[in-house]
C-alpha cells in the first residue's frame, strides 16, 4: 500500500504546526492582531520556512520525470486564475480564520485534543467544504495547471 | 510588538518542516498537499485518489495524539468563542477554503513557492480580512477584553 505512506509527510506536516505555533489560536490570533499593541509576528518566520523550502525541493523533484509512486507531476510553476471565485473564497475563509485562528491543517492536529469545540470546528468545517464542492460547484484546484509550451520557434533550434 | 511571544526560530524550524512534509508528499505522489484539498477532495474524490488523502489527514492527527501525551501543555487549546461561534468560524473556513482552491498551506506555501500569482493574491486577501476580522471583533466590537 504505497498510499499508506503518505502517513510521513502527513505527520511530518503536524509536527511542524505544534513546533511552529500554528496549531495554537492564541498564537494565531496574536499575529493577525496587528492593532492589539502585542503583536507576535512568528508567524511571518512559519511562512519565511515552508515557501523556502518547499520552493527548493519543488525544482529538485521537477529534476525528475515521474514522482516516485509514478504517475505525473503538476508544472513546476503554478499559473493560477485570478477570479471571483478565488476573492470571494479567500474573503470567506478570512473571516473563518479571523474568527478563531484555526486553519484546516491546525484543526486536525488539534483535534487530538477532542475538546468539544474542536469537534464542532471540524464537522462544520467539512460540511463546510462538502457545501462549496457539492452546491457551489468548487472543485477547481486553481494552481495546478500545467507549465505553458515553448514557442514554436525554440522547438525547432538544437 | 510581543516580544515575550515572539519565538522566531521554532516558528522557522516548523516553518521548514511543513515545507519539507509537503515538498515529501510532491516527491512521493505528485500532490500538491494544500491541507484543505487533501480534506476536501476525500468527499469527493477522484477513483483511487482517496487513500492517500485519509493516510496524511491520519498522519496529521497522529502528531497532535503524541505531542499531546507527550507535552499537556500543548494540548491546553483556548478558543475565544463559544460553540456557535466555533461552528460559524469551521463553516466559512470550509466553504472559503474550496471556493477559492486553497488555504494557508495551498496557497500560502505551495501556491508562493510556486510562482502562482493566484496563490500570492488569495493569501493577501485571506490574510487581509482575517487580520480585519480581528481588529473588529477585539478592538471594535470588544468581544474579548
Amino acid at each position: 500500500m504505497k498510499s499508506a505512506l503518505l502517513f510521513v509527510p502527513g505527520a511530518l506536516f503536524g509536527i511542524g504546526l505544534l513546533l511552529s505555533g500554528m496549531s495554537n489560536p492564541a498564537k494565531v490570533i496574536g499575529f493577525l492582531d496587528v492593532a492589539g499593541g502585542a503583536w507576535d509576528p512568528s508567524l511571518m518566520f512559519v511562512m519565511v520556512g515552508a515557501i523556502g523550502t518547499f520552493a527548493v525541493i519543488n525544482l529538485l523533484v521537477h529534476r525528475r520525470a515521474a514522482p516516485l509512486f509514478g504517475g505525473c507531476l503538476p508544472g513546476a510553476r503554478a499559473r493560477g486564475a485570478i477570479g471571483a471565485r478565488l476573492l470571494i473564497g479567500s474573503a470567506v475563509f478570512g473571516v473563518g480564520w479571523g474568527l478563531l485562528g484555526i486553519c484546516p491543517g491546525p484543526a486536525l492536529t488539534d483535534l487530538a485534543t477532542f475538546d468539544r469545540e474542536i469537534l464542532v470546528f471540524v464537522g462544520a468545517m467539512i460540511a463546510g467544504m462538502i457545501v462549496s464542492q457539492r452546491v457551489l460547484g468548487a472543485d477547481v484546484v486553481p494552481t495546478v495547471v500545467a507549465p505553458a509550451s515553448p514557442p514554436p520557434q525554440v522547438a525547432q533550434s538544437q | 510588538m510581543n516580544w515575550e511571544a515572539f519565538t522566531p526560530w521554532s516558528a522557522l524550524l516548523g516553518g521548514v518542516l511543513i515545507g519539507g512534509a509537503t515538498g515529501l508528499a510532491l516527491l512521493l505522489n505528485g500532490k500538491i498537499a494544500g491541507i484543505s484539498g487533501v480534506l476536501g477532495r476525500i468527499f469527493r474524490p477522484a477513483p483511487g485518489d482517496a487513500a492517500w488523502r485519509v493516510w496524511f489527514v491520519l498522519g496529521l492527527f497522529a502528531s497532535g495524539l503524541v505531542a499531546f501525551a507527550l507535552y499537556p501543555g500543548l494540548g491546553e487549546v483556548r478558543y475565544g468563542l463559544g460553540l456557535g461561534g466555533v461552528a460559524l468560524a469551521g463553516f466559512l473556513v470550509g466553504v472559503g477554503t474550496r471556493l477559492s482552491g486553497g488555504c494557508t498551506s495551498g496557497h500560502g506555501v505551495c501556491g508562493i513557492s510556486r510562482g502562482s500569482t493566484g496563490g500570492v493574491v488569495a493569501t493577501c486577501t485571506f490574510m487581509a480580512v482575517a487580520m480585519l476580522t480581528v481588529y473588529l471583533q477585539r478592538h471594535v466590537l470588544g468581544a474579548s477584553s
